[in-house]
C-alpha cells in the first residue's frame, strides 16, 4: 500500500530538480499561510461574498490585474533563468529538458497569462467608466471569464510541479508537440490550460462590443468616444475572429494526442504545416490584440498630459480599424521558410509592410498631440514618451523581417527575439504600465508614490535596451533561439553578458514597483475629488474609487472629451447641467456560478490531462449543471433605492 | 426625492416605463450578444471546413470517403433537420401568437426531429467504424468525424437547451425574458440548419462524387 502511494506521488509530483523542490516547498507553505490567514481572520466569508461571487467589473477588473502581476513574476523569474543558463558558455545551471520547459512557459505566460490578463484587467476598470455605463453588457458572463481564465491559469501553472511542464515551445508546434514527441503530460496541461481561458477570452471580446455598441451614455456618438474605447472595439473584434481559431487547433491537437486522430501527424496523412498555419491564424491577431488597447492608453495619455484634444481622431479610428482588418491577412510572415513559393511569401510580405502604415500614423498623431500642449511628466506620460522611440526601432526592425529573402536569414535567430521583445516590452508592457499609472488613483482611491515609480521607469528601460539590443547583434552573429547552451569559440559570450545584466536591471525594476505599491499602501494618500489628473473623459467625473453603480445618473454626453468640456463651461461662467432626478439603479445580483463551473472545467481538464475519466466525466457534467442551473434562475438583479444611492453620493463627494 | 421612494408604485409615468423599457434593453442586448457569438461559432466552423479541405484528400492508402459514405441515410437525416428548423420557425409564430400550448408543441416536435436527427448520426458512425474508418484511420476520417460531430454534439446541446426551455415555458409563461430565449435557441437552430447544408455539400456530395 505505502509502495503505491510512493510510487504514485513520484509519477504525480515532479521530482529529482532542486529548483523544482525548493519551488514545490514554498508554495506549500504560501498556500498553508494563506489558508491560516484566511481563518485566523475569519475572511472566508468576505473572500467569497465579496470577490468570488461578485460580477462588479471594477473588482473583476482588479482580481485581473492581480493574477496578472502574479504571473509577470513567473515569467519573469522563468527569464531571468534563462538569461543565467546563457550568461556562459556550456553553463549547467539548467539541464536541457529544463531549459525547454522554462523558455515554453515563459512564452505562454507572459502572452496568454500576463499580457492577456492585464488587458482584460484595464477594460474591466476603464471602459465602463469612461461610457458612462453602470456595467458590462453581461455581468455574470464577465464573472465567467475571469474565471476560466484564472483556472485555466491555475491548470497550466501546476504541471511545473504536478505531471511535468510543457516543453514544445510557446506555440506548440507539431509533431513535436504530438504524442510522439511530447509523450508527456506537460502538453495536455498546455492545452487545457490555454483552451480553459481561451474560452474565457472570446467571451470577453463578445461582452465588450455588445457593452461599447449598446450601453454607451445617452448622446455619446460613436466618434466621441473616448480613444481608449475605440482601441478596445477594434481589439475585441479582432478576438471574435481570432479566438475561435485557436479553439479549434488546441482541440484537434487533443484530439490527436488522445484518440490517436492524424490531423497533425507525420503518418496517417496529417499535416503538420496545416497546425502552424492554424495556430498563427489566432497568434498573429493575437499580437495585435494586445497592442490595441496600449495605442489607445497612450492616445488617452497624451492628450491628458497635453492638455489637448487627440490630434487626428478620425485617422486614429481609421488606423486601429485598418490594422484589426489587415492583422488576418499577415500570418504567414512566421514562416516563409516553410516553402510556400515566391507568390505567396510576396503576398504576406506586403500586408506585413503595410500594417506598417497605420501604425506609422499613430506615431505623428501622439506627436502632434504633443505639439504645442501644455506637457507635464508625471509617470504615466513618461512610459508614454519612453514607448515612441522603443516602439519605432522595434516597428523597423519589424519591417526588416517582414522582407522575405532577408527573413530566410533572420529567421528564428536572436534577431526575431530582440524584435519581438522589443514591440511586446516596449509596445504592450510599456503601454500596460502607461494605464496602469494613469488609471491607478481611479482603481484604488489613493496614488502612487510617484519617486519610486521613476526609479522603475529607469531601471525598465534602461534594463530593456541593455538586454535586448545586443541581442540584434547575436542574431547577426548567429545565434539561434532556444539554446541553452553555445561553445567558447562562438565568440557570443560577451554581448550575452551584456544581456543577462540588463535582463537583472528589469528584475529590479519589478521590485520598485513592488516597492512602490508597498510604500503608497502604507503612506496612504486619499485621493480627494476624483479628478486626479485633471482629465478628460467621463471616468474623472465620479469619485474614486467609483460606487457600486458607478454613475448616480447617466452622463448626457453632447461632445469628445466631455468632463473636460464641462469644466471649461463651468470655468467660463456657463452654468453646470441641471442634475436630474435620481431613479432606482438596476443592477445584477452577485452569483457563485461563474466560479463553481469554472472550477468545474478545471476538474474536468485536469482529468482529462490525466486520463482520469472517473474525473474529467462529473467535472463536465458538472459543467452542464451550472449552466442549467442559471438558465433556471430569474432572480438575477435586484435595484438600489434612491435613499441609499443619495447616502452614497453624500458619503463620497462628502457634501450635502 | 425621498417620496419617490415611499411611493415607488405612484411613480408610474416615471419609472414604471424605465423598468420595463431596462428589461427591453436587456432582453435586445442579449439577442446582439447571441448574434455575435455565432459570428465566432460560424469561424470555428469556417476552421473545421478549411481543415477538412486540406486533408480531403489524405487518406493514406485506407478507405475513402466515396467508398464508405451512404447517401441514403444522410439525405433522409438531412430531411429531417431541415423540417425541423420549419417547425422551430411554427414555433416562433406560435409564440408570436401567444399561444404557448402550441409553442411548446412544435418545440418538442423539433427536439423530436433534432433527436433522429442525432439517432441517424450516431448510427452512421457505428456503421463506419464497423466498415474499418475510425477517428485514427487517416487524416481524412479525422477530419471527417471532427467535423461532423462538432454539428451533432451542437445539435444535442440545442436538444438539451430545448428541453430546459419547455419546462420553463411550462412554468413561466410567455414572458419577455421566456420569449427571447425562444427567439435565441431558433436562431441557433437555423443556424446549425445552415452548417448542416455546408456538410452535407462539401463532406458528402462532393466526397461521393
Amino acid at each position: 500500500m505505502l509502495d503505491k502511494i510512493k510510487q504514485f506521488a513520484s509519477e504525480f509530483f515532479v521530482t529529482g530538480d532542486p529548483l523544482i523542490l525548493g519551488a514545490q516547498v514554498s508554495i506549500g507553505l504560501s498556500l498553508v499561510a494563506i489558508l491560516f490567514v484566511l481563518t485566523f481572520f475569519k475572511k472566508w466569508r468576505w473572500l467569497w461574498t465579496e470577490w468570488l461571487t461578485s460580477v462588479d467589473h471594477k473588482k473583476i477588473g482588479i482580481m485581473y490585474i492581480i493574477a496578472s502581476i502574479l504571473m509577470l513574476f513567473r515569467g519573469g523569474v522563468d527569464a531571468l533563468l534563462m538569461r543565467v543558463q546563457l550568461a556562459a558558455p556550456q553553463l549547467e545551471f539548467l539541464n536541457p529538458e529544463h531549459y525547454n520547459a522554462i523558455f515554453t512557459t515563459h512564452g505562454v505566460i507572459m502572452i496568454l497569462f500576463m499580457a492577456m490578463p492585464l488587458m482584460f484587467g484595464l477594460f474591466n476598470i476603464v471602459v465602463p467608466l469612461q461610457i458612462g455605463a453602470r456595467d458590462v453588457a453581461f455581468p455574470f458572463l464577465n464573472s465567467l471569464s475571469f474565471w476560466m481564465f484564472f483556472f485555466g491559469a491555475m491548470l497550466f501553472n501546476v504541471s511545473f510541479i504536478i505531471g511535468g511542464s510543457p516543453d514544445a515551445g510557446w506555440l506548440a508546434y507539431p509533431p513535436l508537440s504530438e504524442l510522439s514527441g511530447s509523450p508527456g503530460l506537460g502538453q495536455d496541461f498546455y492545452i487545457w490550460g490555454i483552451q480553459i481561458s481561451g474560452i474565457g477570452s472570446l467571451a470577453t471580446g463578445i461582452n465588450f462590443v455588445v457593452t461599447i455598441l449598446k450601453m454607451r451614455a445617452p448622446g455619446m456618438k460613436l466618434m466621441q468616444m473616448p480613444m481608449f474605447v475605440w482601441s478596445v472595439l477594434s481589439s475585441c473584434i479582432t478576438i471574435m475572429f481570432a479566438f475561435p481559431i485557436l479553439t479549434v487547433t488546441l482541440f484537434l491537437l487533443f484530439i490527436d494526442r488522445y484518440l490517436g486522430a492524424h490531423f497533425f501527424t507525420l503518418d496517417g496523412g496529417g499535416n503538420p504545416m496545416m497546425y502552424i498555419n492554424l495556430i498563427w491564424m489566432w497568434g498573429h491577431p493575437e499580437v495585435y490584440i494586445v497592442i490595441l488597447p496600449a495605442f489607445g492608453i497612450f492616445s488617452e495619455v497624451v492628450s491628458a498630459f497635453s492638455k489637448k484634444k487627440l490630434f487626428g481622431y478620425k485617422s486614429m479610428v481609421f488606423a486601429l480599424m485598418s490594422i484589426s482588418f489587415f492583422s488576418f491577412f499577415t500570418w504567414a510572415h512566421h514562416f516563409f521558410t516553410m516553402g510556400s513559393g515566391a507568390n505567396v511569401n510576396a503576398f504576406f510580405a506586403l500586408t506585413t509592410m503595410l500594417i506598417a502604415i497605420p501604425t506609422g500614423v499613430k506615431v505623428f498623431n501622439w506627436l502632434f498631440t504633443m505639439y504645442r500642449g501644455r506637457l507635464s511628466f508625471p509617470t504615466p506620460m513618461m512610459w508614454t514618451i519612453a514607448f515612441i522611440p522603443c516602439f519605432v526601432i522595434g516597428g523597423m526592425t519589424g519591417v526588416l523581417l517582414s522582407v522575405a529573402p532577408a527573413d530566410f536569414q533572420f529567421h528564428n535567430s536572436y534577431f526575431l527575439i530582440a524584435h519581438f521583445h522589443q514591440v511586446l516590452i516596449g509596445g504592450v508592457v510599456f503601454g500596460y504600465f502607461a494605464g496602469l499609472y494613469y488609471w491607478w488613483p481611479k482603481m484604488f482611491g489613493f496614488r502612487l508614490h510617484e519617486g519610486l515609480g521613476k526609479w522603475a521607469f529607469w531601471f525598465w528601460n534602461i534594463g530593456f535596451y541593455v538586454c535586448f539590443m545586443p541581442q540584434y547583434a547575436l542574431g547577426l552573429m548567429g545565434m539561434t533561439r532556444r539554446f541553452n547552451a553555445y561553445d567558447f569559440d562562438m565568440g557570443w559570450q560577451p554581448l550575452n553578458v551584456v544581456s543577462t545584466v540588463g535582463a537583472f536591471l528589469m528584475g529590479m525594476a519589478f521590485i520598485f514597483q513592488v516597492w512602490q505599491i508597498a510604500h503608497s499602501i502604507r503612506f496612504f494618500k486619499k485621493e480627494k475629488d476624483g479628478d486626479a489628473w485633471d482629465g478628460r473623459t467621463l471616468e474623472w467625473s465620479i469619485p474614486s474609487p467609483a460606487p457600486l453603480y458607478n454613475f448616480a445618473r447617466l452622463p448626457q454626453v453632447t461632445s469628445q472629451d466631455e468632463w473636460w468640456e464641462e469644466k471649461q463651461r463651468i470655468a467660463n461662467g456657463q452654468p453646470a447641467k441641471p442634475l436630474s432626478k435620481l431613479e432606482p439603479i438596476h443592477m445584477p445580483k452577485n452569483s457563485g456560478i461563474p466560479f463553481i463551473m469554472s472550477l468545474c472545467w478545471f476538474v474536468a481538464g485536469f482529468g482529462f490531462v490525466w486520463d482520469w475519466l472517473w474525473m474529467a466525466i462529473p467535472g463536465l457534467i458538472g459543467v452542464a449543471i451550472c449552466m442549467l442551473v442559471r438558465s433556471f434562475s430569474y432572480d438575477t438583479d435586484y435595484y438600489i433605492p434612491v435613499d441609499e444611492i443619495e447616502r452614497t453620493e453624500a458619503a463620497l463627494r462628502g457634501t450635502k | 426625492m425621498a417620496h419617490a421612494v415611499s411611493n415607488p408604485a405612484g411613480a408610474h409615468g416615471g419609472h414604471g416605463d424605465g423598468h420595463h423599457e431596462e428589461h427591453h434593453d436587456q432582453e435586445s442586448m442579449k439577442m446582439f450578444g447571441f448574434w455575435l457569438f455565432l459570428i465566432t461559432d460560424v469561424i470555428l466552423f469556417g476552421t473545421l471546413f478549411a481543415t477538412f479541405v486540406v486533408l480531403r484528400l489524405n487518406t493514406d492508402g485506407g478507405p475513402t470517403g466515396a467508398e464508405l459514405l451512404e447517401m441514403n441515410g444522410i439525405i433522409i437525416s438531412t430531411f429531417i433537420l431541415l423540417t425541423s428548423s420549419f417547425t422551430s420557425g411554427i414555433a416562433v409564430l406560435e409564440m408570436n401568437k401567444g399561444n404557448k400550448r402550441g409553442l411548446i408543441l412544435w418545440l418538442a416536435i423539433t427536439a423530436l426531429l433534432g433527436a433522429s436527427f442525432i439517432f441517424l448520426e450516431v448510427n452512421e458512425f457505428i456503421h463506419l467504424v464497423h466498415e474499418g474508418a475510425n477517428i485514427g484511420t487517416s487524416a481524412y476520417w479525422s477530419a471527417f468525424f471532427v467535423l461532423v460531430g462538432t454539428h451533432g454534439l451542437h445539435v444535442s446541446v440545442g436538444l438539451v437547451w430545448m428541453i430546459a426551455l419547455m419546462i420553463q415555458l411550462g412554468r413561466r409563461g410567455i414572458s419577455p425574458v421566456t420569449k427571447r430565449k425562444v427567439s435565441i435557441v431558433s436562431l441557433y437552430w437555423h443556424f446549425l440548419d445552415v452548417v448542416w447544408i455546408f456538410v452535407f455539400t462539401i463532406v458528402y456530395l462532393m466526397g461521393v462524387m
